[in-house]
């Protein structure tokens, strides 16, 4: 590792400054920050009494982990749910309402070069060595990670705690501690299919006209759209992960024209829609996330969430620490998150298809029939159940795509931001309006 | 004196004028400041003062279509919503006789919205959906041998909740208004030799006028404004004016989304304008 150029301040003077920036708005700490305003060597506050405010995106930001976290770490963690337009927004225009960001890797490009955050100082984060090395180091199972998209090592380094853009080659900060991440692929009705899916390509076929839908959400639907558009060889790319200009029109031109031939019988914004139009049988094929299939099966109906042969869409979450934390709030901050990596929750996203950033600790928190099913693709030797305990597997299956290795050995592009992006999002405006 | 006369009537007005000037004009103006604002990528809004969020919007063509499907389904909505609205009020006011009988109707009425928006709009998809209640029946009863695509995901089904969740913002106002005719004018118009529908046409609709409009300018703006309603019921298969807006800001793009609500204020403006040319309310009300 390259040591970093820059040393920290000392935590005096830097806190000080930081709260008198009109950090720590959350009410409850209002009279604490003002003890500390005026004395900085004041630190009578117990860290008993610090709420911390963990905000996401809805797959990853489950109120029975702020629960537990509460229940473990003897101080208050909150959680605050918002969908990926109000993540960024909330972090750019509100930061001081968030302690904890749980964010995709994509939205660091736009929150990281306006300088919301602080570094995560991986010294302080005790199981560092045993994180997945797709996100610390941009290899995995020894193979070199996909770099199509963002992939997370691109975005993973800084140069100092509070450098506002990326490092190439790791360093001592962080742009944040790696959290949950999944390879995505699409979900099907295996009893309403009628045949083998086995490409992206598929998601386009004639035969399932009216039966196919795909996520309105644009970073990601133009992946899903993208991934199968190359697969039935209709558009052609250079780098899937960015785009140009040519590609963009391209590419949503060809939605447009599956759109208008009634394709689609839906776009889908949210997750419960997603397992709606699977459940109620509306849709047969469509983009999906991994617990909206758990979902499903929850619900006795038949889903698969299919590996098919180009590979998965890959994304990946991780905790960036606000900018405005300091003192015993940043201190418990990284309490919090040496917990986060700690086990409980890595059990418990399992079981909704997500991995952990540092799997080896899950394993004491899931059965060795659990660990066999998720991570290592044995057949479930029990009945395999959600995190809130419905059945979805029975004994003798297999986890939809194998292993751990073999599902993240094929990751083909990630979730991104590209380039382009502006040029993007107005574009699947057309797609949408068309 | 009259300069103190004239004191009171400021303050008299000032509350009022304060409440507007913080709520309205204040963040209209932010707005309007903001719409000539730059955007750069992932950064948000620049300060400058630029034309070519207004030239964005205006010179794509799919803003056109979106405005266009936006007032399409206004229009629908208006004329449907005025049909169900003048005649549910009519049968409340004229023909329903006991008084007690007519308001508890008329509470009736509201009782849909004593759930939430969303639950009212969702709670169409089971009825309306493929495998859903109508398609079942029709199928039970052998009147189709597929099921009605068209029921769900599509502009029918965005209609059918606007109806659903917009009809009463129209009776409320035309009941108000009717409830105001002396039912002496009507009897005195059948004594004339009016027919039935003499009396609707001649007497009920123009002493109606006032309710009309207003319920037309909530329609029409609730309509509008919506991209929430429309992206649900059409599977996201259609898009509104408004829907331009929320896309802009899923990436910062505060100055074009600016740019946008501008331009469906003053859309918004000319239509209520044009409704109040045609009624004017100030004068009815004032009778």
């Amino acid at each position: 590792m390259t040591q970093p150029t820059k040393k920290p301040t000392p935590q005096g003077g830097l806190t000080r400054r930081n709260v008198l920036k009109g950090g720590a708005a959350m009410a409850g700490l209002a009279a604490g920050s003002d003890i500390i305003r005026g004395f900085p060597t004041v630190w009578a506050q117990n860290i008993k009494d610090v709420t911390l405010n963990h905000t996401g995106q809805s797959y990853s930001t489950l109120i029975d982990i702020a629960r537990q976290a509460s229940a473990d770490l003897g101080f208050k963690v909150e959680m605050s749910v918002t969908d990926h337009p109000g993540m960024t927004n909330r972090i750019v225009n509100d930061p001081t309402s968030i302690d904890i960001a749980d964010t995709e890797i994509w939205q660091t490009k736009v929150f990281v070069p306006l300088g919301k955050t602080q570094c995560v100082d991986v010294k302080r984060i005790t199981s560092w060595d045993k994180m997945t090395p797709l996100y610390t180091q941009g290899v995995f199972a020894g193979n070199e990670v996909s770099r199509q998209g963002d992939s997370p090592y691109e975005i993973m380094y800084r140069e100092s705690r509070d450098a506002t853009s990326f490092h190439d080659g790791p360093t001592e900060w962080a742009t944040f501690m790696p959290g949950v991440y999944n390879a995505d692929t699409l979900g099907i009705r295996p009893d309403l299919v009628g045949r083998e899916i086995s490409s992206w390509g598929d998601l386009l076929d004639p035969a399932f006209a009216g039966k196919a839908a795909i996520q309105n959400i644009p970073a990601i639907g133009i992946m899903d759209a993208i991934m199968a558009l190359e697969s039935a060889g209709h558009v052609k790319y250079v780098d899937k992960g960015n785009l140009t200009r040519e590609e963009i029109d391209q590419t949503i031109g060809k939605l447009i024209e599956f759109k208008k031939a009634g394709h689609w019988r839906a776009l889908w914004n949210t997750f419960d829609e997603s397992v709606n139009l699977m459940a109620s049988g509306e849709v047969v094929i469509q983009s999906m996330w991994s617990p909206a299939v758990t979902a499903v099966k929850a619900q006795g109906v038949q889903c698969v969430y299919q590996p098919l042969k180009e590979g998965y869409r890959g994304w990946g979450n991780g905790l960036a620490l606000m900018g405005h934390l300091e003192g015993i709030r940043l201190d418990a901050a990284y309490e919090y998150l040496n917990w986060y990596v700690s086990g409980w929750v890595g059990g418990f996203i399992a079981k909704q298809g997500y991995y952990i950033s540092v799997p080896e600790t899950a394993k004491a928190h899931l059965t060795d029939n659990e660990w066999g099913f998720f991570y290592d693709g044995k057949a479930a030797t029990d009945v395999i159940t959600s995190p809130t305990g419905e059945k979805t597997n029975e004994a003798g299956e297999v986890r939809d795509g194998g292993s751990y290795e073999e599902r993240f050995s094929k990751v083909g592009v990630w979730n991104c931001l590209m380039d382009e992006a502006e040029y993007q999002y107005a574009k699947w405006n057309e797609f949408n309006a068309a | 004196m009259k300069k103190n006369t004239l004191l009171i009537t400021y303050l008299q007005v000032a509350p009022l004028f304060l409440v507007l000037l913080l709520f309205v004009i204040v963040p209209l103006a932010l707005v309007v400041a903001v719409s000539f604002f730059r955007y750069q990528v992932l950064v948000g809004l620049v300060p400058d003062f630029t034309f070519k969020n207004y030239v964005d919007i205006l010179s794509n063509s799919t803003n056109w279509w979106l405005y266009f499907s936006t007032i399409k389904f206004t229009v629908i909505v208006l004329a449907i919503t005025f049909v169900l609205g003048f005649w549910i009020s009519y049968f409340l006011v004229f023909h329903v006789r006991n008084l007690l009988t007519a308001i508890g109707l008329f509470l009736v009425c509201t009782v849909p919205f004593w759930t939430s928006n969303i639950i009212r709009m969702i709670s169409w998809r089971p009825v309306l959906g493929r495998e859903g209640l109508i398609n079942s029946a029709l199928l039970k009863i052998g009147a189709v041998d597929q099921p009605l695509e068209w029921l769900l995901f599509s502009d029918f089904a965005v209609v059918v909740a606007y109806v659903h969740l917009f009809t009463l913002f129209m009776i409320v106002p035309i009941f108000n208004s009717m409830a105001r005719i002396d039912p002496a004018l009507l009897e005195a118009a059948y004594d004339g030799g009016a027919s039935r529908w003499g009396v609707v046409w001649n007497v009920v609709l123009p002493l109606s006028k006032t309710g009309i409009a207003l319920g037309a300018v909530f329609v029409v703006t609730l309509v509008m404004g919506d991209f929430f309603v429309i992206s649900v019921m059409s599977g996201g298969l259609s898009g509104s004016a408004t829907s331009g807006i929320f896309n802009d800001l899923q990436f910062l793009n505060y100055p074009r989304a600016a740019a946008s609500a501008v331009i469906l204020v003053i859309i918004v403006l000319m239509i209520a304008a044009a409704i109040f040319r045609l009624v004017d309310v100030r004068r009815e009300l004032a009778q």
